[in-house]
């Protein structure tokens, strides 16, 4: 088999961190994502990865679907594979945290504590890999992806259940984690992929239908091959807010203004204006019938009105930030505000309420008053032109996105709107996008 | 508003520039010259770059002192943080210009000047009141704390961009009955107009100089950066030297150096040495950020942007638009000096200024760096971006910084900025297929 | 309340929340050739607008209610709301109305927001107007004489009516009814704060920016006429303060209200200060436009966006405070407000030499929340009243 060559973006954000593997053709053929940390680098390597063993089961299916016998058993054995194989490895990662828990508790701080210590972590841990299962079986509905943040959930259910306030109080059992999930997020290995692949192959065929059984031995055949098929890079670059910072050198580096631009026009050939809001800042981007960039604002050094300031909103009230576009569909008198200040975001909530304004009237006023910043940059970008794409976290709130339809359609007439539920990898695979072109323009 | 600092981290190469030396010590005489004006009987005047009078004043032999280099001055230092701080424990808020801030806090602490000598307190506070309202409060402010006269120009606004003769003569009235009264009354002596002429005279001759070493950039690559560079060019014109020997013969030396620049083919001067290859031609609205200098300087020249025609150049003077000091008409040739100068000029007028530049140096690109402390150069910026994208095709890049308030200068943020709005300019010229 | 009081003022505010500038359309249309001409706070000389035959229209921004879509793309996150909402309703069409435009030389904003103006609206009549800092009659009385020939020669222009010395002065002394009774208003507020409460005097004397001055004179005088009547306006035990800094973006309504409700009787303000902007009645004798010129030079009032030549800043503030008999001074300044916010640590020392109490904080048109105002301006005025005990 002869090798693969690959052209990978990554894109450091500041919540988290994307990369997308294109093949020679310019086809997506795997992707990452995960949560930024503390350390580029390293969140980097994880994202790699991760888009690495995407890139391998994209292989492992092509393989599959190549093979007429293999056809009729792809989807049934392809996700069962894939489920299995994120089992190992969460169990992989646990291993880990074990480890790491019980180097931690053995600062000598504990020392009065050691043995009950030891006992709790273990009946903690065997509780998590108990429910590690349940997070993979066929019909979980995980919260997430990110292993940091199932292994919380579950390490701080099962530590409250066996703390004891005379003893082994919750808060020392939550500072053993803090130090462990920070040692296990910062390892860069997550365990070779051969070696989970070929893991997760025998569970899979032996729960597998008889279909699937008779076909047993091509289908070792197929995912050796994979296991073993050779992956090129020949282009990398790197974009984001914190690609300064991406082990790079420097014409690897792209600004995530164009690397979204033309994420944007690959998603969407029609794109001309382009609209972003993250986490931490808003973009507008125009650009031309290639893709190129021709005109971009930002928002100004202060962050109100992003992504962020939603997370304050949802934190202030207990919500989960995906519930607060819903409810803010419900409103039927929307409050107007006129602050997004994150600093006030608090307080003016707070006030309002105490009034007697309802919430969903609030959060609905707050997502306008979101959009109304986002038409701001977009105006002095240029405006809004046909058609416009809506990218970034905050694309993804229903009712961020009846503001800002309602707005351009008053303030600029009728414009297709696009959203892709991919949106989040736009600047990677622009970035991705580059890779593969200056290679080829070199070769 | 010039960045002419007495003791600059001098690079290899910059050291053989005879210019910068000669700057750094006309510069330090003069505030060792300040520094001995109370025991050597010599009055001093504060007043501000635009609109100043530096020839009026040295024919009095008054000695200036510009708040506004000495607050950028510490904002290069790393003073200004401080300086702000006190000011704002003192009352001032938070909204207002860093400047004023620095310049009050300096002061509250004991009035050591940059070269690390005691300012000697105002006899006389030249109110010249051009292009800012600030400059009206900010001397009140100071009138509030030293007990000194006061004397207001006040210089008006070009809104239309011509200069109406009843203007003229408004200011030249204000000279005779309100300046000049109050200069000799300070200094104990006679108006002397011929003593005027001439040191107008050698103005002119200074001004010739530094328009040429300004329009060098025209050639393409330019042997100056006409921002973070011209900064420094403008210093002696826009600060104590207008109207001086010194002043002629430090424009002449730069000129012949920037003439031997463009002989070698060498490019900008930069701390680094001489920059490299210039990838692009930008044109500069707005000033610079003082305390992080050098890093937004190199921001550029990392990669290979060169300022070819900036704004801030012209705060102390429009000369490269024709303007000099004519000594045939002492006076008026003052006044019209004063409303020249660049923050005093209507939007429509700055906006044509700035096409032109794009036009006659052949810009690739524009950027904005918006001040925050500055309403009077920024308020309107953005619509100045958008005219000028609209007149003449050319992309203009914004950013946000402060003079002197380091808390405003985000350099992740601000060299984010620059180096989309470079690679889209290098986008935009290589084409979809590189 | 009476039947007319509340109608009264309901009309009042009715012409100030309007950013449909109804009445100055319904001006216009009441006579043939009828123009309108604004302008920005803070003075200008109205008299020569009105004896062209042509209504003056403060415009002073847009509060809290107006949605600012399209003004925000011109404005930097570090300047004032004023010219945001500004432009917004002009953007909006709401001030097509106005055949001119006046902007008044009050700060660096309000002056490069004339040339926004200009670029943004060619085809219409804008104008800075750089009023004099020197007060010399020889020299800026020169000056300012110059530029009022100009404007009058434009409004002429404008109205297609030359302006005559006869009719100048008769909208002078229009004018000067119109600031006499306003200046009688706030006397008796000063005497009796609980019969002309602030929330109501506001909205009445800002009216002025788009009624003709002899109507607003009119509405002025029966709201004089009809608040004594009012039999449940009682004194309460409420500090007596002077309120600075609100001389150009005006402060919400609810904010003047949640001060009289945190315990702060409003004594002397410096809202709209434009409409007082001379203090006492300008000659109706003699050339009309040297009187003009002679009562800016010697009679302007004393506020942050003048020259103040000599002297100490604050005279005019603790002048106030005595005569009006205040225990205090609230600085309510809007923020970025470069005029008030330079001037107010000379104003401070002022009070502070006279050991008059002073509290501080800042305000944006569009603010909605005011529980850490109703907060601040209520202890402050527990204290100053301890204070005063004590």
């Amino acid at each position: 088999m002869n090798a693969l060559r690959t052209y990978v973006g990554i894109d450091l954000g500041s919540t988290t961190t994307k990369a997308i593997v294109l093949d020679d053709a310019g086809e997506v053929i795997g992707r990452g994502i995960t949560n930024s940390r503390s350390n580029y680098d390293v969140a980097c390597q994880v994202v790699r990865e991760e888009a690495m063993v995407r890139t391998r089961f994209t292989l492992t299916r092509q393989a599959i679907t190549g093979d007429p016998a293999l056809a009729q058993v792809e989807k049934a054995f392809l996700s069962s594979l894939q489920r299995n194989f994120r089992f190992r490895q969460h169990l992989d990662q646990l291993a880990r945290l074990r480890e790491a828990l019980f180097r931690a508790a053995g600062d000598p701080r504990h020392s009065a504590h050691r043995r009950e210590l030891g006992t709790a972590l273990e009946s903690i841990v065997d509780g998590m890999v108990e429910r590690a299962g349940l997070h993979f079986s066929e019909l979980a509905v995980r919260k997430s992806d990110f292993f940091r943040d199932l292994a919380t959930a579950d390490y701080m259910q099962l530590a409250e259940q066996r703390s004891d306030p005379r003893g082994i109080t919750f808060d020392m059992l939550c500072g053993l984690f803090d130090a462990a999930i920070l040692v296990v997020e910062n390892a860069t290995t997550q365990g070779s992929f051969e070696t989970q692949l070929r893991g997760a192959l025998e569970p899979t065929l032996a729960s597998a239908s008889l279909a699937v059984q008779e076909k047993a031995s091509r289908l070792r055949e197929v995912v050796e091959t994979t296991c073993d098929a050779q992956i090129v890079e020949a282009g990398t670059v790197g974009t984001g807010y914190g690609r300064q910072r991406l082990p790079f050198p420097k014409e690897q580096i792209r600004s995530e203004i164009l690397c979204h631009g033309l994420g944007a026009h690959a998603m969407f050939p029609a794109s001309r204006t382009v609209l972003d809001i993250g986490g931490q800042d808003t973009k507008a981007i125009q650009v031309d019938g290639d893709g190129l960039v021709v005109s971009f604002q930002m928002n100004d050094r202060c962050a109100a009105g992003c992504g962020r300031y939603l997370g304050y909103i949802a934190d202030e009230m207990n919500l989960g930030l995906h519930e607060l576009g819903p409810l803010a569909q419900q409103s039927t008198s929307r409050v107007k505000i006129n602050s997004t200040c994150t600093v006030f975001a608090g307080a003016e909530l707070r006030e309002r309420l105490s009034l007697g304004q309802r919430r969903e009237d609030i959060v609905a006023g707050l997502h306008r008053a979101i959009i109304l910043r986002a038409m701001s940059l977009l105006a002095r970008s240029g405006g809004v032109r046909d058609e416009f794409t809506f990218t970034g976290g905050v694309a993804r709130n229903p009712a961020a996105v009846d503001a800002l339809r309602q707005l351009v359609q008053e303030n600029y007439g009728e414009r297709t709107l696009n959203i892709s539920a991919d949106s989040i990898y736009t600047g990677a695979l622009g970035a991705a996008l580059f890779a593969r072109r200056a290679a080829q323009t070199n070769a | 508003m010039t960045a002419a600092s007495p003791s600059p981290r001098v690079p290899a190469e910059a050291g053989k520039e005879r210019s910068m030396s000669l700057q750094k010590q006309m510069i330090a005489g003069h505030y060792s010259a300040l520094s001995r004006a109370p025991q050597e009987g010599r009055k001093v005047v504060y007043t501000f770059v635009p609109g100043n009078l530096t020839e009026l004043l040295r024919s009095f032999d008054l000695l200036p002192v510009l708040p506004e280099i000495n607050a950028l001055q510490s904002g290069m230092r790393k003073l200004s943080g401080d300086y702000i701080a006190e000011a704002e424990k003192h009352g001032h808020s938070e909204d207002v210009c860093t400047y004023v801030k620095c310049d009050i806090g300096m002061l509250k602490k004991g009035n050591i000047g940059p070269t690390g000598e005691r300012l000697p307190p105002p006899d006389l506070l030249l109110l010249s009141y051009t292009g800012c309202f600030t400059f009206m409060k900010w001397f009140e402010l100071l009138r509030q704390e030293y007990d000194c006269p006061v004397a207001m120009l006040h210089v008006p606004y070009q809104s239309e961009g011509r200069i109406l003769p009843h203007h003229v003569e408004y200011i030249v009235q204000q000279l005779r009955t309100e300046v000049i009264p109050k200069l000799e009354a300070v200094s104990g002596r006679r108006y002397d107009e011929d003593r005027l002429r001439e040191m107008l005279r050698l103005s002119a001759q200074a001004e010739d100089d530094l328009v040429w070493v300004l329009e060098s950039a025209k050639h393409v690559p330019s042997p100056i950066d006409a921002y973070f560079g011209g900064v420094y060019y403008i210093g002696p014109m826009f600060t104590a030297f207008r109207g001086t020997a010194e002043g002629v013969a430090y424009y002449r030396v730069l000129r012949e150096e920037v003439e031997a620049r463009l002989r070698a083919g060498l490019g900008p001067l930069t701390p680094e040495g001489s920059q490299g290859k210039e990838r692009y031609r930008l044109v500069m609205e707005g000033p610079p950020n003082w305390t992080s200098f050098r890093e937004f300087w190199k921001m550029f020249y990392d990669e290979g942007a060169v300022v070819v025609a900036s704004s801030y150049t012209k705060v102390g003077g429009l000369y490269d638009g024709g303007f000099r000091h004519d000594p045939k008409r002492p006076l008026e040739t003052l006044a019209e000096y004063c409303m020249g100068c660049y923050t005093n000029l209507g939007l429509p007028t700055r906006v044509a200024l700035l096409e032109r530049y794009i036009r006659e140096y052949r810009a690739d690109g524009f950027m904005i760096n918006s001040i925050k402390s500055c309403n009077s150069f920024s308020v309107g910026q953005l619509l100045m971006l958008r005219q000028l994208e609209q007149s003449t095709g050319v992309p203009g890049g914004f950013i946000e910084s402060d003079l002197v308030d380091p808390r405003y200068f985000s350099a992740a943020n601000i060299k984010n900025r620059i180096e989309s709005y470079l690679q889209m300019l290098e986008q935009k010229r290589i084409g979809v297929n590189a | 309340m009476s039947p007319e009081l509340v109608s009264l003022i309901q009309r009042a505010q009715e012409l100030n929340d309007d950013f449909e500038l109804t009445a100055v359309r319904a001006w216009k249309e009441a006579g043939a050739g009828r123009k309108a001409i604004g302008h920005m706070p803070i003075y200008v000389p109205r008299e020569l607008i009105h004896a062209a035959g042509m209504l003056p229209v403060g415009i002073v921004g847009a509060g809290e209610r107006l949605e600012i879509i399209r003004g925000d793309a011109y404005f930097q996150s570090y300047i004032c709301h004023i010219p945001r909402s500004t432009i917004e309703l002009a953007l909006s069409h709401r001030l097509d109305v106005l055949d001119g435009m006046l902007f008044p030389s009050i700060c660096d904003v309000i002056r490069n927001l004339s040339g926004m103006w200009t670029m943004l609206f060619p085809d219409r009549y804008v104008r800075y107007v750089d009023l004099p800092q020197n007060f010399e009659p020889a020299t800026g009385g020169v000056y300012w004489r110059r530029e009022l020939e100009t404007l009058r020669e434009d409004f002429a222009r404008l109205s297609g009516r030359p302006i005559n010395d006869d009719a100048l002065r008769h909208s002078i002394a229009v004018y000067n009814e119109n600031r006499s009774t306003i200046c009688e208003l706030y006397r008796a507020r000063s005497r009796q704060p609980w019969v002309y409460p602030t929330s109501e005097v506001y909205v009445l004397v800002r009216a002025a920016n788009v009624l003709p001055p002899e109507d607003h004179t009119a509405l002025l005088r029966e709201y004089l006429r009809l608040a004594p009547l009012e039999t449940d306006r009682r004194d309460r035990d409420q500090s007596r303060v002077v309120l600075v800094g609100t001389f150009c973006e005006q402060p919400p309504l609810g904010l003047l209200l949640t001060l009289e409700r945190a315990g702060c009787w409003v004594v002397d303000d410096d809202l709209l200060l434009g409409l007082r902007w001379i203090m006492g009645d300008i000659s109706c004798d003699g050339d009309p436009l040297q009187a003009l010129v002679e009562a800016f030079l010697t009679r302007s009032v004393e506020t942050a966006a003048r020259y103040l030549p000599e002297g100490k800043h604050g005279g005019a503030l603790v002048d106030s405070v005595r005569r009006n008999r205040a225990e205090g001074v609230i600085f309510c300044a809007p923020s970025f407000c470069d005029p008030a916010l330079l001037e107010q640590p000379m104003l401070v020392a002022a009070l502070d030499r006279e050991g008059i109490p002073h509290t501080q904080f800042k305000y944006s048109e569009d603010t909605g929340q005011f529980a850490v105002i109703r907060e601040q301006a209520g202890t402050f005025s527990d204290s100053i009243r301890l204070w005063s005990q004590a």
